[in-house]
């Protein structure tokens, strides 16, 4: 790790991070770390029912229980309406919202039925246990291939999301050949160490109701917490401390943060609830579930003439906080770094009865990307061309950028900003060594090992918008405050806003606090989701940074008497450019100067300044995967032995951060290719609720990653260039793993689903034709 | 995740132990060993125990010797004993190369060799090795002691021939002869996860042909069992590739395998295949 050097701009230096020593120490503050006292635990009676009427809930001998002070069910909170969309109002989706508690029906195992709330967590679970629910079974739906009545009037397909441009049918009409795949990704989810947690309080002196443990979108929640309870804003405050993970299921809002907020006003007691980790397998939201029929039609040369997808997402019970997000995402990126003259794609958003899902890391991403490059290496192998040479004939060249595209996500047009995707393939196969990668794997096969080589490319999205604003202040002594409405998820979030203002303004980032997570301390903020933080707090950490130097500077040209023009900011002090020995003054005693001495155009409190940073559009980083992996013909393991992540940052503000995000990103990402699934039984019971079941790949699955990190295109959407790096890892992963087995089996097409099991591989092995290897494979290799 | 009430009991002698045991193993009283089983089973309340007699502070029991041609193991040996050889031979070196396999290593400073025969998972690795290798089991109550071998001790799925109120002292492993080979194999899908398949191959070496052929098998059906169709192929044969195929298709193809959601029946049924094989040749190498 480089050592901070103060003669360079600490922008761009891989400096610790200023996180670190609390969590080293064991001094962290996560959720559960927070009590109050006096406090109640709440515990959640969930369903153990997929699909079902509740017919009765006999709380009585849970109320004779121990220290039980009070059980709720729906007719408790009939006043809270049910959980809502965060940003956008999707009426055809309302009737599909979660209630806080089940409403007479419930349609997952797992959906919170009634509300404990007891002296002691122990004592919380026993009378939890006490509840008797009955239910009367209906039957279940556990797939997004069919639909079914939701409710009266309402089907199971909440919605279909069409987007599309080009004349498709004039495209089809053309085709050389057209190629059709139907591929699914599996039901996995980011499952972070630190499950959820909410512990509320309230401040009857000040009638504020205070929630700890958000994370994520604080300042959102808040607004949602205060429409739902009825309440001004002002009288509820979110506090968010350490985050152990969050990965886009953190920090939504759920029903146990409602139900403790509501409580401990209700109560008049504090109440805290940590989730358990069977809770989070089956009540945090799950993802990317879907299922894909896409055509390309192509010309003689691969060139991809259109591309038309219906897609399949199954949603689970409920359309959670993010309404149709997901299945704009994927059908507004789907094409990617790719040409494609003309698109159409139509997204059928179904219910089932299974875990609500929402966004993971790359959300719409992961499984767009799956789609599309599998199509890519399908026409490859249709037309007897090369892998990498029809991706390349296909790509948006670098002279076309900004380069529009008739789509739309997030709400936002869009519009590539600045990108050289054929000059990041070609780096990213250089480094690699692909040539001499493909001798090497040519001769392992020949010695007859299964071994082969995928790549992906795909295009990322980053600094959703409109607008954030921070506030800084210099104290007395010299201390720097950085009051910013983001959020910190574990990412670094602190450190890069640190090395931003200390690069700008001129001082020691050790020297700087950064607050987020605090809507007491700030009235805006957007959190920390959608790789959004460095790009738009980050930016308004500069433009607050500079109108801090510019007053620092004019009140030490009139305290040092010298031309302003002469005058900078190092290590923390105003001097002079070139006189090394002349006067100086520190920025703590401009700030002091300026609270004895306000002038009328200063703000109070001596040196300090707001900046604000809008936006328009997002950016686009993008990024190759490469994977080397070795199928192992007796067990039908596949290892993943070599991987290589070449991503474009625009600019990195902490090199080695950004390498953190990507390694970690493509944990994930290979969790989800070949391990991870949230599995069901037909009736709709969960399978997958423990850690032996879901499976999250260790240390010893995971490869040492390579990672290329170029500054090749520069966001020209912000001061500093930056794009974010926080999906990269994840997007490609499960592309360029697939497309490796298929090479290692020698049977091109052969994945066309997410996660890839040995159970799986096994019979897809056995279907694959006339593979020279594949007479029988479990007696060929001696292993072990 | 947290367990319901239970009450604790702390014997520091073997005859403690049994006597608490006996009193309250019928109100629905165990034993906590290492706690690596039961404690994750309390906190998902699958198993909701009013008694727990906590083993760890009996005096005696945490030692390995050899007694009459056989491994003593008391019944607070940890797994980590074995991660290098307590002995010198091929049971030395076995137990070792199995032991790795068993989860990962904090948990196995704190799992009992005797817990995992208690618990008989189907997939755990000892219960394997001490079906394989004709273990004696010791099993103590107020009314005695009583020998049980390893093939009458295992009954089922986490059922065992032991009564309520005995408590397993101590196992006894036959030692290995020199001319004993052994190979193992063991798949699971991460690192440290139980296994989908195990297998455990041993036999003698006798006038260049295979003599007393033992090939378990783990985590495949409800118990782990010793495969007669592949010790029959194999007994009497010079060992060979071509034998040991046919052993290990004479095991696939005679196995009743579980499924659970990481492998379906014909999955493990493969694993047998390959997996007797692997072990097999690892004999010969
Ligand atoms: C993440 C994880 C992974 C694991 N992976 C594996 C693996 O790959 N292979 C494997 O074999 N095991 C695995 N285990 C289980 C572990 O090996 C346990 O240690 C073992 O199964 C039980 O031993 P214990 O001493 O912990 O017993 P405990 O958990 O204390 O007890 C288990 C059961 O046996 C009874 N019992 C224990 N000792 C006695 C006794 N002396 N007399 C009578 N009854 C007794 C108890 O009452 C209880 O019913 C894993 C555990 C974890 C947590």
């Amino acid at each position: 790790m480089a050592k901070f050097d103060p003669d360079v701009s600490v922008i761009g230096q891989s400096v610790a991070r200023l996180e670190d020593p609390p969590l080293v120490r064991g001094q962290g503050r996560f959720a559960a770390d927070v009590s109050f006292p006096g406090q109640l635990h709440m515990r959640i009676v969930r369903s153990s029912m997929p699909h079902g009427r509740i017919v009765s809930i006999d709380t009585t001998a849970t109320l004779q229980m121990p220290g039980v002070v009070a059980v709720w069910t729906v007719a408790d909170i009939a006043d809270i309406p049910p959980i809502g969309f965060r940003d956008t109002r999707v009426e055809q989706l309302e009737p599909y919202r979660q209630p806080v508690l089940a409403d007479g029906v419930v349609r997952y195992v797992g959906e919170p039925v009634a509300a404990v709330f007891a002296d002691d967590a122990y004592r919380a679970e026993d009378a939890a246990d006490a509840v008797i629910v009955e239910f009367e079974e209906w039957p279940s739906i556990m797939t997004a291939d069919v639909t079914a009545e939701f409710s009266p009037g309402h089907s199971t397909e909440a919605m279909v999301v069409k987007q599309g441009y080009g004349d498709i049918e004039a495209a089809f009409g053309a085709a050389y050949a057209v190629v059709e795949l139907d591929l699914s990704v599996g039901r996995h989810s980011g499952v972070p160490l630190e499950t959820r947690g909410a512990i509320a309080r309230h401040d009857a002196v000040n009638d504020i109701i205070e929630l700890h443990g958000a994370a994520k979108v604080p300042h959102r929640n808040r607004e949602q917490l205060a429409r739902m309870l009825d309440r001004p804003l002002s009288s509820i405050h979110l506090f968010e401390g350490h985050v152990g993970g969050g990965f886009g299921v953190r920090g939504e809002l759920y029903p146990e943060d409602v139900l403790v907020c509501l409580a401990s006003l209700r109560l008049g007691q504090p109440v805290k609830w940590i989730e358990d980790r069977r809770e989070h397998l089956i009540a945090t939201n799950h993802s990317r579930q879907q299922r894909h029929r896409i055509k390309a039609a192509v010309d003689r040369g691969g060139q991809i003439l259109g591309l038309d997808d219906v897609f399949f997402h199954d949603q689970g019970a409920y359309v959670r906080t993010h309404g149709a997000r997901v299945l704009e995402m994927v059908s507004g990126m789907l094409p990617g770094p790719y040409r494609i003259p003309a698109y159409r794609i139509a997204g059928h958003y179904r219910l089932t009865n299974k875990t609500p899902c929402a966004t993971y890391r790359s959300p719409g991403r992961y499984e767009g990307t799956f789609v599309r490059e599998r199509m890519m290496d399908a026409v490859a192998s249709r037309l007897g061309l090369d892998r990498v040479e029809v991706r390349r004939r296909n790509l948006i060249s670098q002279s076309e950028m900004p380069y529009e595209r008739d789509l739309q996500a997030l709400g936002d047009d869009v519009i590539y900003d600045s990108g050289d995707y054929a000059g990041l393939l070609d780096r990213a196969l250089d480094r690699i060594g692909w040539p001499a990668l493909l001798r090497q794997v040519e001769q392992r096969r020949h010695n007859g090992e299964l071994v082969g080589l995928g790549l992906s490319m795909f295009v990322e999205k980053s600094g959703l918008g409109p607008k954030d604003g921070v506030f800084i202040s210099v104290d007395p002594q010299g201390d720097i405050e950085v009051v910013t409405g983001g959020a910190s998820l574990g990412q670094g979030f602190e450190t890069v806003i640190a090395q931003i203002c200390a690069g700008t303004l001129g001082c020691d980032y050790r020297r700087i606090r950064v607050i987020h997570g605090q809507t007491n301390r700030i009235a805006n903020g957007i959190g920390a989701h959608a790789t959004r933080a460095t790009v738009m707090t980050g930016s308004a950490t500069q433009v607050a940074a500079w109108k801090l130097r510019d007053r620092a500077l004019d009140a030490a040209a009139e305290l040092l008497q010298a031309d302003r023009a002469d005058l900078t900011i190092a290590d923390g002090e105003v001097r002079h450019k070139n006189q090394r020995l002349s006067p100086c003054v520190a920025l703590g005693d401009i700030s002091a100067w300026i609270s004895a001495h306000p002038s009328g155009t200063d703000a109070p409190g001596g040196l300090n300044a707001e900046g604000w940073f809008h936006t328009e559009h997002m950016n686009y980083p993008y990024g190759v995967h490469i994977a080397l992996v070795k199928v192992d013909p007796s067990t039908f393991a596949v290892k993943v032995e070599r991987y290589l992540i070449a991503y474009d940052v625009g600019r990195a503000v902490n090199p080695m951060m950004v390498e953190g995000q990507l390694v970690g990103g493509l944990a994930q990402g290979l969790g989800g290719a070949l391990f991870e699934e949230f599995l069901y039984d037909d009736r709709g019971e969960p399978l997958s609720v423990t850690f032996a079941d879901y499976l999250i790949p260790t240390l010893h699955e995971i490869p040492a990653v390579e990672v290329l990190l170029t500054e090749d295109a520069p966001s020209p959407k912000n001061p500093l260039g930056i794009k974010g790096a926080g999906e990269g890892g994840v997007n490609g992963a499960g592309a360029a793993i697939a497309s490796a087995i298929d090479d290692a089996i020698q049977c091109s097409g052969a994945v066309t689903a997410l996660p890839v099991t040995p159970a799986r591989l096994m019979v897809l092995m056995a279907a694959a034709p006339k593979n020279p290897a594949a007479k029988d494979r479990s007696l060929s290799v001696a292993d072990h | 995740m947290k367990p319901s009430p239970f009450q604790y009991h702390v014997p520091l002698t073997v005859d403690d132990a049994v006597t608490i045991l006996n009193n309250v193993a019928p109100d629905d009283g165990h034993i906590l060993a290492g706690g690596q089983s039961l404690v994750p089973t309390m906190a998902y309340r699958m198993a909701n125990p009013a008694h727990l007699v906590d083993i760890n502070r009996v005096a005696g029991v945490d030692s390995v010797g050899v007694d009459n041609g056989h491994l003593s193991i008391g019944c607070l040996v940890r797994h980590a004993a074995f991660e290098t050889p307590v002995i010198d031979g091929p049971i030395g070196d076995l137990l070792p190369k199995v032991c790795h396999h068993i989860a990962h290593y904090p948990i196995r400073r704190r799992g009992t060799f005797c817990g995992s025969l208690a618990h008989a998972d189907p997939a755990s690795e000892w219960c394997l090795v001490a079906t394989t290798l004709n273990a004696i089991i010791e099993l103590r109550s107020v009314r005695g002691t009583r020998m049980v071998a390893a093939d009458d001790f295992f009954e089922g799925m986490m059922s065992t021939a032991r009564a309520e109120n005995e408590m397993l002292v101590s196992v006894r492993l036959p030692l290995m002869k020199e001319t004993e080979r052994f190979g193992f194999f063991e798949f699971s899908r991460r690192a440290g996860d139980f296994g989908l398949t195990m297998v455990l191959a041993v036999y003698e070496l006798a006038g260049g042909s295979i003599v007393n052929p033992r090939i378990g098998l783990g985590g495949v059906e409800d118990r782990p069992s010793r495969n007669a169709a592949a010790e029959q192929i194999l007994a009497g044969s010079a060992p060979s590739d071509a034998v040991f195929v046919a052993a290990a298709e004479a095991a696939s193809a005679s196995v009743e395998p579980m499924e659970d959601i990481h492998a379906p029946a014909s999955y493990r049924r493969h694993l047998v295949k390959a997996g007797v094989l692997s072990a097999l040749r690892q004999t010969v190498q």
